[in-house]
């Protein structure tokens, strides 16, 4: 192997791509040929590295230099100033340093953030297995199946605390155990893509960025439970994932580490990917089962749960791309390690996805526990364009509204319950003084609305009539009952509803409509103008 | 029913062999149907047919499962699908104002086709690409950080560039 003085790290995702990645690419590797510089430098491609907005973001190691906004014809400069000459080009560098991984504590977009989930994402070439193995991958899978039985597994990853990332926050530990101890020979393991929270885009970092952590994650997962198939359902618009995803796959194989008798242990695991089809609901895991099944992806009678009759009725794990995600480290480095991040009851990190009216709309992962206020004014860069803020729906469609006053909640499982809010996929959408409530309100009301999958009444009904009083709201021809109905509506609807989708509306329209109220009222004047509402 | 199948066009040939490659494993319906989509372009009642025949499930299942997911259309499309996005983070970033301009530059509604079917306008989901919000994608190319103006625009030169059918 040659050894390089330097690499230039090419962020490509769809984002990017759209950028010119490629064109930026393919000048690099031209310009640097051109010096004579390709024995020394080496030119690699890798996941998303988290930063939103950016254009095209180079990364150049060892000095860790982001460049934001890179068009092909920076590139010479870039080339010849700092690859050539030592001298980094300062106004394409990107303000802070961003992003760096490995554990390695630095300062993040302003602070540091703690990576375990994406400690890769970014730093290594995701098509390259190797690159992968060189940095400790598969040293989980082999520990595992070399020196612990499946049950010291389960037990070390329900020692660890972790729950799970998708929404519900079930200790994971605790699901495999039940899987393991369910009857029946045949048990699968089955990794949630199927990321379609709006605002959200952390699952598909992960695999773009780092496809070869989750295949471990599943496989460690598969040994503990005692599955010999697994699916990951990815969702039919991530063409980037897929792809990069069965790569990986195909790599695994031939390397030996998925097929018949891995690294020579007498353990079996295949797994194979799922195209969904663009169906919210499908997030909800029977829903998902079903829909794995080829049917219509509606949400089964629960129980039994998926842990005893899951796909075609065998005891199955459904876990999310990010709890996944977290399995190879704390195996590797045990649950004491993982326990030093975070909270007591919520162990380890989260990733979120900080978007809208922000300085720095992107990703990041911080220890659970870390306050609303910091993720968004520290990590977030706070408001952008100097205007002032208003509220942040923290959660995903079927997130909380939390006003200013709020802010101060410490990011995790249980402080969050406190104030009737909930991670849930750790979008964090953030407004600014020029949104408005009602509005916002309706979007997601309307989101519902059309996915809601018609199995129950209560979801059926509920979001059309929530529709229409909303649209009345909207409109200026409510009435202050109005509000109050809608309230009492998703009340019903939590109570009664079938699974999450219907139950969780109550979030968004409760908190909006409570914490915003003076908004709403104002907004059942005919008179009152709104530009976001159109009047 | 009866329904008449050319089973020597092309097309339903190369549907078939798909058919034959995943027949054997379990829950194939979803994945054929995939693969049906990017063979037709949509799934007419026909091609319904056909799938249900061939994969021995009933057509009600079939139809069921086509009208359940989002991706999945019965209708044909013109030569460019608009999709926007209505996603939150794009509404905040004012999706609504970009669909409406589209809407009007192209003289038809949400979900409707031209009349020279060069393009279907239609709105979708979050693409998981907020931090460009607000986002559309045409075909398969995603477009960000849009402008009612820059929509409109971008629109303008696919009719120049890919040809006024």
């Amino acid at each position: 192997m040659k050894l390089q003085r330097a690499h230039v790290l090419v962020s490509v995702d769809p984002e990017t791509v759209m950028a010119g990645a490629k064109e930026v690419e393919e000048r690099l590797i031209k310009e640097i040929e051109s010096r004579g510089l390709s024995d020394e430098i080496k030119v690699l491609e890798t996941g998303t590295l988290g930063i939103s907005g950016k254009g095209v973001v180079l990364v150049v190691y060892p000095e860790g230099i982001y460049y934001e906004n890179v068009k092909p014809d920076d590139v010479p400069k870039i080339v010849e100033e700092h690859l050539l000459k030592g001298r980094p080009v300062k106004e394409l560098m990107l303000p802070e340093l961003p992003v760096r991984a490995v554990k390695r504590e630095t300062v993040g977009l302003t602070r540091k953030q703690v990576r375990i989930v994406l400690e890769n994402a970014g730093v290594i070439d995701p098509e390259n297995i190797e690159e992968y193995i060189a940095v400790g991958g598969y040293e989980a899978l082999e520990k595992a199946l070399t020196s612990m039985k499946p049950e010291e597994v389960i037990e070390e990853v329900k020692k660890s605390g972790l729950r799970g990332r998708g929404g519900a926050g079930f200790p994971t530990g605790l699901k495999w155990e039940f899987t393991r101890k369910a009857e029946g020979d045949i048990k699968y393991v089955i990794c949630n893509a199927d990321e379609g929270e709006p605002g959200t885009f952390k699952d598909r970092l992960i695999l773009e960025g780092d496809p070869h952590k989750l295949l471990e994650g599943m496989m460690l997962c598969a040994y503990a439970i005692g599955a010999r198939k697994g699916y990951i359902y990815i969702r039919g618009e991530y063409a980037l994932s897929i792809k990069r995803m069965q790569k990986a796959i195909d790599d695994a194989y031939k390397y030996g580490l998925l097929g018949e008798d891995i690294l020579g242990t007498g353990f079996s695991f295949d797994i194979e990917i799922k195209k969904g089809a663009g169906a919210y609901v499908c997030g909800e895991e029977t829903a998902l089962i079903e829909s794995l099944e080829g049917k219509r992806g509606q949400p089964r009678f629960k129980p039994p749960y998926p842990v005893t009759h899951g796909l075609w009725q065998k005891p199955t794990v459904v876990n999310n791309v990010e709890t996944l995600a977290n399995v190879p480290s704390i195996i590797k480095n045990g649950a004491e390690w993982y326990k030093k991040f975070g909270t007591e009851k919520s162990t380890g990190t989260k990733v979120y996805t900080i978007l809208g009216h922000v300085k720095y709309p992107g990703l990041i992962e911080v220890e659970m526990g870390t306050p609303l206020r910091e993720i968004i004014f520290s990590y977030g860069g706070g408001i952008k364009n100097g205007k002032k803020f208003k509220a942040a729906l923290v959660g995903g469609a079927a997130g909380v509204f939390l006003p200013d006053r709020l802010l101060d909640v410490k990011m995790d499982f249980d402080n969050l319950k406190e104030y009737k809010a909930v991670l849930g996929s750790g979008a964090i959408l953030v407004m600014n003084e020029d949104a408005c409530m009602v509005d916002m309100l309706f979007s997601i009301i309307r989101f519902f609305y059309h996915e809601s999958c018609g199995k129950c009444t209560p979801c059926r009904i509920g979001t059309r009539e929530l529709l229409e009083l909303i649209k009345k709201v909207r409109k200026g021809e409510g009435e202050e009952s109005d509000l109050d109905k809608m309230i009492k509506i998703s009340e019903s609807m939590w109570k009664s509803s079938f699974c999450p989708l219907g139950q969780s509306l109550i979030m968004p329209v409760k908190s909006a409509i409570e914490n915003f109220r003076e908004e709403f009222v104002k907004h059942l004047d005919k008179e009152f103008h709104c530009e976001n509402c159109r009047r | 029913m009866k329904m008449h199948i050319p089973e020597d066009n092309p097309q339903y040939k190369a549907l078939k062999r798909e058919i034959i490659r995943y027949r054997r494993k379990p829950g194939p319906l979803i994945q054929v149907l995939h693969r049906a989509q990017e063979i037709f372009g949509y799934l007419p009642p026909e091609v319904q047919f056909f799938v249900a025949k061939e994969l021995n499930v009933p057509l009600s299942s079939v139809y069921g499962v086509v009208t359940f997911y989002n991706f999945f259309r019965t209708e044909p499309v013109a030569r460019h699908i608009i999709n926007i996005c209505m996603g939150t983070a794009c509404h905040v970033k004012g999706a609504a104002n970009v669909a409406e301009a589209l809407s009007k530059e192209l003289g038809i509604k949400i979900g409707e086709t031209t009349e020279d079917k060069m393009f279907t306008l239609s709105t979708a989901r979050c693409f998981g690409a907020c931090g460009l919000a607000p986002v559309m994608m045409i075909n398969d190319e995603v477009y960000g950080k849009l402008t009612p103006e820059r929509a409109v625009e971008i629109v303008k030169k696919y009719r120049e560039e890919h040809g006024g059918a």
